[in-house]
């Protein structure tokens, strides 16, 4: 194992303490705006799929795959996105 | 130039992090969420800078294209269909994970180290079942696939043997990378897996399953991450993976079932549409329908007020004639709360968002630790479209199939008041005995119109 690995594997472990300790401050009442925001920032894969959809200046086998990769994250991270901010604007406290 | 992009994903997770940091209050929460966009904005954009990008011809036509359906499917679904939203969402980033693995392997596949060679290999499994997986659950949810829990002898095998197929593929192309063929067999594969390993789970249970599909595609990402070297997906893989571990454990705990026992209990009917029309109570004692004016009279008399909806309210699309019955009560002078049981909608958090969507003010949503001790000193309770999470047999009877699932203590209010179309039984089909109880007063009818009755018949 080469030394990015081992830095990868701290960052993916430290990260999942980070998590658990941010995520369990979430209220119960916001759990699905909790996991419509999640499931937009795992459509990061896209930074993957911008490199492989772009590195050819042809259009390769890959770069195809490359393609559908970048719609399918696009898809995740604007739809989770503003499906978030949808129901995030519906929460207001109102005087009683 | 690396290093600067670099920089700037640290920047990002940085953003992501704050972002889930001011999701625990809904006054900071809409900002998190443009806290974490611009954290997505940016990571997008050093990526563009990156000189590996020779033609963007490919990058705008998907971004274009994933833009306009991403945009117009979250603008257009309706609140009661957010699971069903959420799971293809989802799916859609399982399946980008394992396309950016499967691109990476045919353009790279012999280079790569044997440690990135594994990780690639899991981002591919863990992404393709991800993806058919969330289109079951959707399917599921939205009535295209049965409900139901579809089982066959010897099921277990199988996916035992499938995932055992998938295992030796795997070590196959390990030893092979050339080999694209092995590749392409570990995806179809993978796919067929999520497929079997959701067919068998009952629609009550989808909440669960979209929770553990959103870690899924969180663990998807970051063994992308670890074939990339690219740790911004490292981060942001770890921090889904671990919100939907959480979001599946309490969605567990609150049906006091095991993790395994959601996956291969092949629990319940999973038919809410249920057949039976017949007002009769099951085992003793008799169901006593009452009058609108009895209801209203008892709502008028009554100082507390604590409404328990579930996702019949929602079915019924009821939630905004429950909130302006409620602002009328309020008016008089009752005090008025909602209880929200963990499980009430179709995923963590749901029957929440029905209510802001109905603009119930958020301060006024109990969660069921926060209110549980609260009942026994409140005059009436209103239950609309809930069952199991309001059945004392859950405390009582150690023969029900959901005893000890922690539910609402409805029953020790002083008048429970049930609102239901019917009496079939809830989606676990359970027969209910708070229904048969001496101060339960039970109002059949559609809940919708029920609850504008009652308001007309407050204000005469």
């Amino acid at each position: 194992m080469d030394g990015s690995i081992v830095i990868g594997l701290y960052i993916f472990v430290l990260a999942l303490f980070a998590g658990a300790v941010l995520i369990s401050n979430v209220p119960p009442t916001l759990h699905t705006p909790l996991m419509s925001a999640s499931n937009a920032i795992s459509g990061i894969a896209i930074l993957g799929a911008l490199v492989v959809a772009g590195e050819s200046l042809t259009v390769e086998a890959h770069s195809v795959v490359g393609l559908l990769a970048v719609v399918f994250a696009t898809i995740n991270v604007v739809g989770g996105y503003m499906v978030t901010d949808r129901m995030l604007q519906m929460f207001k406290k109102k005087k009683h | 130039m690396t290093e600067l992009i670099n920089f700037v994903y640290l920047l990002s997770a940085v953003l992501f992090m704050l972002g889930l940091m001011k999701l625990s209050s809904p006054a900071t929460a809409r900002l998190g969420n443009k806290l974490s966009m611009a954290g997505m904005a940016l990571a997008i954009t050093a990526t563009l800078l990156n000189p590996e990008i020779s033609s963007f011809k490919m990058i705008i036509i998907g971004i274009a294209v994933g833009t306009v359906i991403g945009a117009v499917a979250a603008i257009r679904v309706k609140m009661t269909s957010m699971p069903e939203m959420v799971a293809l969402f989802n799916g859609c980033g399982g399946a980008a994970s394992a396309l950016v693995a499967l691109a990476e392997f045919q353009s790279a596949g012999s280079s790569f180290s044997s440690f990135n060679m594994v990780t690639l290999i899991l981002s591919v499994i863990v992404g393709s079942l991800t993806f058919t997986g969330s289109v079951i659950a959707f399917g599921k949810l939205q009535g295209l696939v049965p409900s139901r829990p579809v089982c066959y002898p010897g099921q277990q095998v199988v996916n035992a043997l499938i995932l055992l197929a998938v295992a030796v593929l795997g070590v196959v192309v390990y030893q092979d990378p050339a080999n694209l063929l092995f590749f392409y067999g570990i995806i179809g594969i993978s796919l067929l897996l999520g497929v079997l390993a959701v067919i068998p789970i009952g629609g009550a249970d989808m909440p669960v399953i979209i929770s553990l599909l959103n870690s899924y595609s969180g663990v998807a990402v970051a063994m992308t991450g670890f074939a990339l070297a690219n740790n911004a997906l490292i981060v942001v893989g770890s921090l889904v993976g671990a919100s939907g571990l959480f979001l599946t454990k309490i969605m567990c705990d609150a049906m006091n079932r095991s993790l395994a026992n959601v996956l291969f209990g092949a629990f319940g009917s999973g038919d809410s549409a249920g057949g039976g029309e017949e007002v009769a109570g099951g085992s003793g004692g008799s169901v006593k329908g009452y009058e609108l004016e009895d209801v209203a009279t008892v709502l008028e008399n009554a100082g507390s007020l604590i409404v328990v909806p579930g996702y019949g309210m929602a079915a019924a699309q009821a939630q905004h004639v429950v909130r302006e019955l409620c602002d009328y009560l309020e008016e008089q002078g009752v005090e008025v709360r909602y209880a929200i049981h963990p499980v009430a909608g179709r995923m963590p958090g749901h029957m929440n968002v029905l209510l802001a969507e109905a603009d119930v003010s958020y301060d006024l949503l109990f969660a069921m630790e926060d209110i549980n001790d609260d009942f026994s000193d409140t005059d009436a309770v209103l239950v609309i479209g809930a069952n199991d999470v309001v059945n004392p047999a859950a405390k009582t009877n150690s023969s029900s199939p959901i005893f000890g699932m922690p539910i609402l203590n409805v029953d020790e209010a002083r008048t429970v008041i049930v609102l239901k179309r019917s009496m079939n039984p809830g989606f676990a089909g359970i027969e209910n005995e708070l229904f048969l109880k001496d101060n339960t007063m039970m109002l059949f009818g559609d809940a919708k119109k029920s609850v504008r009755d009652l308001l007309s018949a407050l204000k005469e």
